[in-house]
């Protein structure tokens, strides 16, 4: 093999032996997530130097809206982070909306926070389990949430016509109103979600391997995460209370409480928590939203499907996506489509600190710190 | 003590390997595909399909080749050439239709814009999930000839969308037909009613005013032409 | 707390940073987000006044993205006192002026201390040949690096104080801009023949390219 991504460089001074290590982990990496690439320099295995490479599933997704009509760009925004489509659709659409005034019927708003809440449980299930998968607890964990992941599916199937790539939001409201009897089907799946919750806390929450591993890894304190733009359950581990549901109040979040978590450390563990306790959360929002859900229409009569042109002006709109801060900066010049359409993906912004979590640990904490960040590289990459 | 998390972890794991076989609240969630077949949900959708109403599926498409799908694809995977002449739709308009009407299975990514900003009710999406072929490049460009299905198997993959769908086409088909008998009758008055006022210049004719003797001979026309739209 | 408003921050700022040519763009959309352009020599020192500014403290750099604009010619409409049939009257002329084409940086800023925001701000370049300069604000906002690598990446601007410019997205012997508005992209790859006319005239061509070079 001569890949010149495995060489060896020359030993650095310090006076000791030995030498240090170039490793490409990636693209084509299990841990990665997806092609993403770390070159990482190991002493030993001990992690000196790492930088990400990006860019493998690139496909300049801000062009390709930029030569679309708003609505075209609506199921391109479903690949960004394919996991969470309908928080995707929702960003995009909130931003549109904002860009061009329009108004939410009460039923898509009660909608949308119904369909963005399950997503954001289905994300955390997920990222549980393949932080587990990547801690070497290989299939159990990963299975056992993906059997769970399958109900959501189901429900999203059922509503929206695809269980990933969803398409739903529409500007001013959503596509289609809620089928015949899905409000009972989602309320059985809300009431028994907390059932496999419990069942997973005490699979693994009190696991002294997964203490043992995860505490004191990957620590990220407060100051560093702000000034990194750090967003999400990510930033939250860190102690900072920074939740667009309560910031920004978008939507109809200030309707029902419901608790932000934070954790202390900032490590591994704490990141683990903030998703098992964040899907508690978000399922107690879910429960009374989904019985005080209105009858009313589903759209804007006012908003039109074709012919969308706002008028010239900007806006920039966000919200807390599973991931953190996803934002869409939308320029208008008046013509069908936008001028300037800009994501701001919360994955990519989350990896700026990467290589200072990483700094003086070994390898195997490496790989899990980089899963707990929860990255996906379709929103990486764009 | 330590190890009592991973104790009660395993007894977890073990309590779901046995509920799989015994217990009704851990069923198996995965089914023997291809054996097993699970029914695909009412709103799936997967590829479009052009809806035609007659026996004859060219005949009956609804499609009228306004190419507003092919403008709105965002992936840009549909092929329409226009026909030059016109036919009778489904309400006894003229119409056009595709003469090639292609959708590129392989660059297709199920987003259904198409069916919504269609007006025509023409185009929809059809839960039909195995879509491989053999040849990369021939078999995967999906002609009209492949697209079209009838309107009754709209009905059977998405009953309640296709009554919203047939509905509002009623409404469409009875407008039309109401308008059309309205011109005729509108047509047939106003023809009575210049047939009458001639006569009436006609008695009038032999005292004096000329100037309204003129007046039947536009009418004429019209009268002739609301003839073939009612039959 | 409540955001002091475009025109308040604009005044403090100068204040604060003197010599700094600080303009307010206006934005027409219903959501009103006004944005500050700040000029490329005094962008750091505003932007660290709006960062540790006790009432503001935008501590989060949330977006920073580029913006192209061609040259372009923009017509107003003005209006103008003119004498028409010998009275003076109020008359809409349509103005036209060229505007040279620039790039931009846009900064979006929010607070996590105070939970407010977004100022926006924006630097400007003179003009879109290369090389195009903007002073970086990595050093302020670590949020910054990836996306201010993104902006050289995909527009060329170059982030003056930048730590790491290198490409990001694009490969690294990658050598246009492709987020650029007059971006032509390379006919160098093959098409898929797909249904439409000028597509598969294009995969032909190629097709036949490579037989000959085969």
């Amino acid at each position: 093999m001569d890949a010149p991504a495995n060489r060896t460089v020359q030993s650095v001074g310090q006076g000791r032996e030995g030498e240090l290590l170039e490793v490409a982990m990636g693209p084509q990496h299990p841990s990665t997530h997806g092609v993403f690439r770390m070159d990482v320099v190991l002493d030993g295995e001990t992690v000196v130097k790492l930088k990400p490479v990006f860019g493998y599933l690139h496909r300049n997704h801000e062009k390709i809206a930029e030569n679309t009509s708003y609505l075209g760009s609506m199921p391109y925004t479903d690949r960004l982070d394919y996991f969470c489509s309908l928080s995707n659709n929702w960003a995009y659409a909130l931003s549109v909306e904002k860009l061009a005034g329009l108004q939410v019927p009460e039923r898509a708003e009660y909608i949308r926070l119904i369909t963005a809440e399950l997503t954001r449980v289905l994300n955390h299930t997920c990222l549980v389990g393949f932080l587990l998968q990547d801690m070497g607890a290989l299939g159990t964990p990963l299975m056992y949430a993906f059997r769970e992941r399958e109900k959501i599916l189901d429900l999203i199937e059922s509503l929206t016509g695809a269980r990933m790539m969803c398409n739903y939001m529409r500007f001013g409201g959503c596509r289609c109103d809620l089928p015949a009897g899905w409000l009972d089907e989602a309320k059985k799946v809300v009431a028994e979600y907390p059932r496999f919750l419990d069942e997973f806390d005490k699979l693994l929450s009190g696991n002294e391997i997964l203490m043992a591993r995860t505490q004191g890894v990957g620590k990220l304190s407060a100051e560093l995460a702000i000034s990194a733009g750090i967003t999400g359950p990510m930033l939250r581990a860190s102690g900072v209370d920074y939740d667009l549901r309560k910031v920004d109040n978008y939507g109809i979040y200030s309707r029902y409480p419901f608790r932000v978590p934070l954790g202390d450390h900032g490590d591994v563990y704490d990141r683990y928590m903030i998703r098992m306790l964040e899907m508690r959360e978000s399922l107690k929002l879910l429960e009374p939203a989904l019985n005080d859900i209105p009858d009313g229409p589903v759209v804007d009569p006012k908003a039109k499907l074709r012919g969308f042109r706002p008028k010239p002006g900007e806006a920039y709109g966000r919200i807390e996506s599973p991931k953190g801060e996803l934002g869409f900066h939308l320029i208008s010049d008046g013509s069908p489509n936008p001028y300037r359409y800009r994501v701001r993906p919360p994955s990519l912004i989350n990896l700026t600190i990467l290589e200072d979590m990483c700094l003086g640990q070994t390898i195997a904490d490496a790989v899990i710190t980089l899963g707990s960040v929860d990255i996906v590289l379709g929103e990486v990459d764009r | 003590m330590l190890g009592t998390g991973i104790l009660k972890g395993m007894a977890v794991t073990a309590k779901n390997f046995v509920g799989s076989y015994h217990d009704s609240e851990h069923p198996l969630t995965t089914s023997e595909y291809p054996e097993q077949r699970i029914a695909p949900k009412e709103n799936a959708r997967q590829f479009p399909f052009l809806v035609h109403d007659t026996e004859d599926a060219m005949k009956g498409l609804r499609c009228v080749a306004c190419q507003i799908c092919e403008k709105e694809c965002p992936p840009q995977c549909i092929y329409i050439v226009k026909s030059k002449d016109k036919r009778a739709d489904y309400k006894g308009q003229m119409q056009l239709y595709p003469v090639t009407f292609d959708i590129d299975l392989s660059v297709c990514m199920s987003c259904q814009i198409c069916v919504e900003v269609c007006p025509f009710e023409a185009i929809k999406m059809d839960t039909e999930f195995e879509l491989s072929n053999t040849d990369r490049f021939g078999g995967l460009l999906v002609n009209k000839h492949q697209l079209a299905k009838p309107n009754e198997h709209y009905r059977k993959i998405h009953p309640t969308e296709a009554a919203v769908s047939d509905a509002s086409l009623a409404v469409e088909v009875a407008k039309a037909q109401a308008k059309a008998k309205a011109d005729v009758e509108a047509k047939a008055k106003a023809a009575a009613e210049a047939k009458a006022k001639a006569e009436a210049a006609a008695a009038a004719g032999p005292i004096g005013t000329a100037p309204t003797a003129p007046a039947p001979k536009p009418t004429a026309p019209a009268a002739a032409s609301a003839a073939p739209p009612a039959a | 707390m409540p955001l002091e408003t475009i025109e308040q921050i604009l005044a403090r700022a100068e204040a604060a940073v003197p010599g700094a040519q600080l303009t307010i763009v206006k934005n027409d959309s219903p959501c009103a987000q006004h944005s500050l352009a700040v000029d490329v020599e005094h962008a750091y020192a505003v932007a660290q006044f709006l960062r540790d500014d006790p009432q503001l403290r935008l501590d989060y750099c949330s977006n920073v993205t580029g913006v192209d604009y061609l040259d372009a010619e923009l017509s107003e409409k003005v209006k103008v006192k003119k004498l028409v049939d010998g009275v003076e009257k109020e008359v809409e002329e349509v103005k036209k002026t060229q505007r040279a084409g620039y790039l931009e940086a846009v900064y979006h800023l929010y607070s996590m201390a105070l939970k407010h925001g977004p100022v926006i701000l924006r630097q400007r370049t003179p003009g879109r040949a290369d090389p195009v300069r903007v002073t970086s604000l990595t050093p302020l906002w670590r949020s910054a690096e990836f996306q201010e690598r993104e902006v050289f990446d995909l527009y060329g601007v170059l982030f003056d104080g930048h730590p790491d410019l290198r490409r990001i997205l694009m490969w690294d012997g990658f050598k246009d801009y492709p987020m650029r508005k007059d971006y032509v992209e390379p006919d160098d790859y093959e098409y898929e023949p797909t249904p439409h006319d000028e597509v598969l005239a294009r995969a032909k061509a190629h097709q036949a390219a490579r037989e000959v070079g085969a």
